[in-house]
This record gives C-alpha cells, sequence and structure tokens, in this order.
C-alpha cells in the first residue's frame, strides 16, 4: 500500500472500515464531521450499516445494540457530544460488549469551540460514565498513529470485550499528511455465541447491566476490576525519544506530544540533556516505562493542551521522586516548538540548580 | 338427567402457558396488566413461530426484567433508549424480529425522541407500549400520560395541567409520522379488550415480518398498588377514566398494512 | 354443552381475584381459609356439579399464567346414512 495525502478523520473511518467495522452510528458536531460523512459513503458502497442518528445519546445507543449482536461497531463524536454518550458508556462497560468511540476533542467547557484541545483526559481514562469502569484509550499524535491506533482499537475492543476509546484532537482530526493505510481486513467476523442471534437451537442470551444482587453486582465489578489489572499489565503503550542521557524529561502525548518532540530536538541542538516521553495509551497510563526514566532524570515536565490533567498520572507514577513541573495552553491554541523551547531551558536551569 | 362425568384425562388441554414465555413468576403486583401483555406478545410470538429468532429490548421501569420472562434473546437498554438500541439489533440484523417494550414513562418521558425518531425513520421494529398513566416501579410519581387531577407521589393534589401540562396521546402523535405504519390503541382491562389487544400485537409482528415500517401497540394496563386500587377496581377504572381520555382504535394503518390482510 | 375443567396452580396466584370476577358458571372463588407460598388467599375451582366448560375465559384475565384449561375431546358425530346403513347391514 502506499503512502497518500489523508485528512485524519477520513483516515480514521478508513482504517475503521479496514478493520472490519461493521455498523457506524453518529450524530454532526465539528471538529469530528468528516468522519461521519466519509462513512455515509464508504460504509453503504460496502453493504454496511450507516445511519445517523438524532443524537449522540441516540448514537451511543444504537452502538451497544448493534454491539450487543454481536458485530464489530463503532461511533465518533467530539466533547460535548462524549458528555451525552457518557450514559451509554456506562451501560456498554456494565454489559462487557465490545465498542470503539473516536473522540476528536475541542476547546471546552460548555459549548467551547471548535480548536483542538485535550481537555477531556479525565473524561475519557477516568470518569467516562458513572461506576468503576475505565475504557482502554488511545492517543494518536499523527494521522499514521490515527489508522494504526484505529486498527489497534478493534483488535482490542474483541480482545477485551471492551470500549476503546480513541482520543484524537480537532489537529488530528482535520490536518492531511501523508499516511498508509492497511490492507483490508477479512469481513464480517462470525458473531460470538454470547451475542443477540436469536435463541435458535439454543438456551436464550441475555445481555444487561442490572444486578440487583449485591452480591452478584459486587461479583459482576471484581471481574471488571481484574480484566483492567490484565489490560494495565499488559497493554501499556508509549514512545520515547533521546532519553538514555536525559535530565529533563518533557511529558506529553497526542499534539501536544508532537510538538515537544520539536521542541525537544531544538533543545538537544543547543547541547541540552532533555528527553521526550510520549504516552500512546491514556489508559492504561504507561507508568511502567515512566517511572523507570524518572529514575534517571531529575525533573519532568509536562505539556498539555489543558489545565493539567494527565500531570497527576505522570505524579502518581513519578511519586514524588522527583520534581514535576506543568506548562499547558488552553481554549483551542497549541503551543509552537519554539515557545515550549523556551519554557523547557528555563526548567533545564532550574533543574541544574536543584540537582 | 344424569351426565357421565367425564375425567379430566379424557380432556384436552386448551389453553396453557406459550412457549415464549418462561415459567419463572414474575415480579408483577397482582393484578398488573403487565403481566397479561407479557402472555399476549409470547402467544403472538408462538403462533407466527418468532420465538427462535426475536430479540427483546426491555426498558427501565416496572418492566426492567422483561427479559427474564421471556424465552427469546433478551437486552436491558437505558431508560427511554430502546427504540435506539432496537435500531441497532435490526440495522445489523435485519432478518430478526426485534421488539421493543416499554412503559409510560420510558416512552413518553425520557424517550419521547427515541420513539419518535424510531418512527420517523420507519425501523422495521416493533414497540408494545404499555400506559398505565404513572411511573410504577420508582413507586408511584406522575407520568407524561397521568390524567388531569390524578392524585399521584409527585402530583400529591392532582395533576395540574396549568402546570405539568396536559397527559401525552402517543398513538395519536406517532401517527402522524409517514414512517409508522400500525399504529393502535388497545387495552387490557377486560376479556373481549384483551383478544382485541392480542390481535393487534399479531398484526404488528406481521408488520414487522413484511418489513413493511414502524409499529406500535398502545395497551391501556392498570396500576393497582400505584393506584391504590383492588386489581378489580383498577381495570374498572382504564375504561371509565382512562377510556374517555384515550380513546381506544385504529390511529395509523397503512395500506400496506390493510393488504397483509 | 361441552364439559370442562381447570387446574389452578395455587402458589402462583397473587390473589388478585380478577377470574372470579369473569367466570360465565361463576365456579371460580377465593379460598379465604388457605394461604399459598407467597401468602395470598389463592383462586380455586368449586365446581361440584360440572358446570365448567372449559371457556378458558379465566386463562385470559388472569395475569399470572395461573390456570390450565382442560376441555372435553368432542366425539365426531356420526352422520345419518352412516348411522342407517351401519344398523341395517
Amino acid at each position: 500500500m502506499a503512502r497518500e495525502m489523508l485528512k485524519g478523520n477520513v483516515a480514521i473511518a478508513e482504517a475503521a472500515v479496514r478493520a472490519g467495522c461493521e455498523a457506524y452510528f453518529g450524530y454532526p458536531i465539528t471538529p469530528q464531521t468528516e468522519l461521519l460523512e466519509y462513512m455515509s459513503s464508504r460504509m453503504v458502497e460496502l453493504g454496511r450499516v450507516f445511519l445517523q442518528a438524532e443524537s449522540e445519546v441516540a448514537a451511543i445507543n444504537m452502538v451497544y445494540g448493534a454491539a450487543c449482536a454481536g458485530v464489530q461497531v463503532m461511533t465518533s463524536s467530539s466533547s460535548p457530544g462524549i458528555s451525552l454518550m457518557q450514559e451509554g458508556l456506562s451501560y456498554i462497560a456494565g454489559s462487557e460488549v465490545p465498542c470503539v468511540i473516536v473522540d476528536v476533542m475541542r476547546g471546552g467547557p460548555g459549548l467551547g469551540n471548535i480548536l483542538p484541545s485535550q481537555s477531556d483526559y479525565f473524561q475519557v481514562t477516568k470518569s467516562a460514565g458513572h461506576g468503576d469502569f475505565h475504557p482502554i484509550v488511545l492517543a494518536p499524535a499523527s494521522v499514521q498513529e490515527a489508522i494504526d491506533f484505529t486498527m489497534l482499537a478493534f483488535e482490542l475492543a474483541q480482545k477485551y470485550r471492551h470500549i476503546v476509546i480513541i482520543a484524537a484532537d480537532g489537529q488530528i482530526g482535520q490536518m492531511m499528511e501523508p499516511a498508509e493505510l492497511p490492507p483490508m481486513k477479512d469481513y464480517p467476523l462470525p458473531r460470538p455465541n454470547w451475542a443477540l442471534t436469536g435463541a435458535n437451537g439454543r438456551e436464550k442470551n441475555v445481555i444487561t447491566s442490572l444486578y440487583l444482587n449485591a452480591d452478584e453486582e459486587e461479583a459482576f465489578n471484581n471481574r471488571l476490576q481484574k480484566k483492567l489489572a490484565l489490560i494495565r499489565s499488559v497493554e501499556q503503550r508509549s514512545d520515547e525519544f533521546a532519553t538514555d542521557d536525559a535530565e529533563l524529561l518533557v511529558v506529553g502525548y497526542g499534539t501536544a506530544g508532537r510538538i515537544a518532540m520539536s521542541a525537544v530536538q531544538l533543545a538537544r541542538e543547543k547541547g541540552l540533556k532533555v528527553g521526550l516521553f510520549r504516552p500512546q495509551t491514556l489508559y492504561p497510563f504507561p507508568e511502567q516505562r515512566l517511572s523507570e526514566l524518572a529514575e534517571q532524570v531529575d525533573m519532568c515536565l509536562v505539556v498539555e493542551m489543558n489545565a493539567g490533567q494527565m500531570i497527576e498520572d505522570v505524579r502518581l507514577a513519578v511519586k514524588d521522586s522527583i520534581p514535576v513541573e506543568f506548562y499547558g495552553r488552553m481554549g483551542g491554541n497549541i503551543p509552537m516548538p519554539d515557545e515550549l523551547l523556551r519554557v523547557i531551558e528555563r526548567y533545564y536551569a532550574y533543574s541544574a540548580v536543584l540537582a | 338427567m344424569t351426565i357421565d362425568i367425564i375425567p379430566i384425562e379424557h380432556m384436552q388441554v386448551v389453553y396453557d402457558r406459550p412457549e415464549a414465555l418462561a415459567c419463572n413468576h414474575t415480579h408483577y403486583c397482582p393484578g398488573c396488566t403487565h403481566s397479561i401483555a407479557h402472555r399476549l406478545v409470547a402467544e403472538a410470538i408462538d403462533e407466527l413461530g418468532l420465538r427462535e429468532q426475536t430479540i427483546l429490548v426491555a426498558p427501565v421501569g416496572c418492566s426492567v426484567f422483561a427479559y427474564n420472562y421471556f424465552t427469546v434473546d433478551g437486552c436491558e437498554a437505558a431508560h427511554g433508549r430502546a427504540p435506539a438500541m432496537a435500531t441497532g439489533i435490526k440495522r445489523v440484523s435485519p432478518d430478526k424480529t426485534v421488539i421493543t417494550y416499554q412503559g409510560d414513562g420510558d416512552l413518553a418521558s425520557i424517550g419521547i425522541a427515541e420513539i419518535i425518531h424510531a418512527a420517523a425513520r420507519g425501523e422495521k421494529i416493533t414497540t408494545i407500549f404499555v400506559n398505565n398513566a404513572i411511573y410504577g416501579m420508582t413507586g408511584g410519581q406522575m407520568a407524561p400520560t397521568t390524567l388531569p387531577n390524578q392524585k399521584t407521589t409527585s402530583s400529591p393534589s392532582g395533576r395540574d395541567i396549568a402546570s405539568t401540562g396536559a397527559p401525552l396521546k402517543i398513538s395519536e402523535l406517532l401517527a402522524q409520522i409517514d414512517g409508522a405504519v400500525y399504529v393502535v390503541r388497545r387495552s387490557l382491562h377486560d376479556v373481549k379488550h384483551i383478544r382485541q389487544a392480542k390481535k393487534a400485537i399479531l398484526t404488528a409482528l406481521k408488520v414487522q415480518q413484511a418489513g413493511l415500517g414502524f409499529g406500535l401497540v398502545e395497551l391501556l394496563s392498570t396500576c393497582p398498588t400505584n393506584w391504590g386500587m383492588t386489581p378489580v377496581d383498577a381495570m374498572h377504572w382504564v375504561e371509565t377514566a382512562m377510556m374517555p381520555y384515550f380513546p381506544l382504535g385504529d390511529y395509523k394503518i397503512a395500506d400496506s398494512v390493510h393488504k397483509l390482510g | 354443552m361441552a364439559q370442562g375443567t381447570i387446574v389452578i396452580d395455587q402458589d402462583r396466584c397473587k390473589g388478585c381475584e380478577l377470574c372470579t370476577t369473569v367466570c360465565p358458571q361463576g365456579v371460580i372463588a377465593m379460598d379465604m381459609m388457605a394461604l399459598n407460598a407467597k401468602g395470598y388467599h389463592p383462586a380455586v375451582l368449586q365446581d361440584p356439579q360440572h358446570h365448567c366448560t372449559g371457556c378458558a375465559i379465566c386463562a385470559v384475565i388472569c395475569p399470572d399464567v395461573c390456570i390450565t384449561v382442560y376441555r372435553e375431546i368432542p366425539q365426531p358425530r356420526k352422520n345419518k346414512l352412516e348411522e342407517v346403513t351401519s344398523h341395517g347391514a
């Protein structure tokens, strides 16, 4: 397959099609709508299911239904829409049926704006709905990663019968850059035996998140927590750059991580021993690798496009062994490389004083 | 004249539990017509031979455990979202029979958008809408279908139309929507009407089998416990109080449905 | 009139009394002397004269499917010609 110029939203949509996505239900919301538009022709062209719902509330419940019927299913939205989907996500988590959700994050809170942001970190990793559950969250920093993580999302959703959220942002969704699409996977997958396909020659299947009995509900929750522990132990993913001799470690994901990479390269050119750690899974947060790196460096500088959310997970991973500093931009402003370079230089000097 | 008594062994069973109705005891209150509605749906499923390809979407409300009372595949929708969930199921399983079973709080209040849009899309699903003019499971609050001046735990001095609006007439409302090809209101308050309701449910399932569009059967029902009446009086109240406000009838029968015969 | 009878699942009955209000023969009553497993007075068939015709009206209104209805198996009526010829032969 050759590389081609692809828009993030379109690349994610086509990757989902190639991953074997059988049904897509969505609702228009900037900055993700091109994904829905692309699906409206591509899915129909392939004889698969596409439906624009009357709201994100309806869309997520259509996803829930299709997932219960045993097909690979997906929706996409942006921050305010994801807020509307939280009830549905909680029901889906409470029934352990697989699905893929794309959140192309935008400025918030409230109507906010349509510019890129990372202010939904907590929402997607920690409070995607009521109850003790966490979706798996993948954070692409490029159109290529958006494609690769979409393929991965469908695998992980099936593997763990879990919700997988692709946490992109308006930048990744809207920009175009060369990327390569994988070949089409075999389609459709046979429907699993737990699915609602009609009690034909078998006992009936029931899929519910209702456990009136406390012991049964607790047993279910224990099962869920055990699965999350397994996910935390085997599915942590991250990328890093120039960390071998780094004294200052910049930590950033998605667009913020990508721009921080340029700043770190600029700093290296100026002889500063700076490295980059870029989480690719936001849940499970890559604490194993980060805690190892924390032993080699003197300071962490967390860069985000919000008021500071992932920084809490960084602190948990680093356990106060070293200072963890923060630089963030909000409202849809994206930090520029030279802007980050000045911040890096300031903290680099400060950490030298501390050391 | 003496008649020879026929021992039971020489008699045939003429009325028994339908196969699609599970035999566990229901949690419904004595005299609650949800149970009758369940039995009619199960009988219709059996008669059309649909048991092994039916998927039931249960709501949140008194019938939240509906999937325990049928021997068909079932799932639990979030409150009011059954039509959306059923849409998701039907779109990826067009050959299956998908039924939503919903109460008036679930369908007419929190789920009004979902039911209207399922109808507007002509979703090929069947909705059994149980209207008992109250929120039963949560202990008797006012519902969109609560009658004017009807006392409930959240309209203690009687429903005040000036502040809470008038009861929603769902069948009349949905009948305006093109995608809805079969919308009727029946009642469960006596044997004659139960038999009519059974016929309507059968027709609604045939409409789905033929893929003609969205079908809904509204069933006026009782809630003895929260109405504070005996089951017998509650049946009577449906006739004297509810039916004048919710007239029975066929509110939409598209030509395509007539042709079904 | 055909003969019939019913069997009421005593422990499934919730004592709602609906069946007693519809039986055309008036042969179903509430057993006020008994309590079933749920603590209700169950409905009971009181039909010493065998008036029950197995019409199933009680079962149609019973919310909890407590009632199984039985009815006499109708004997095929011999038609006149067959009767005459069988005697004559």
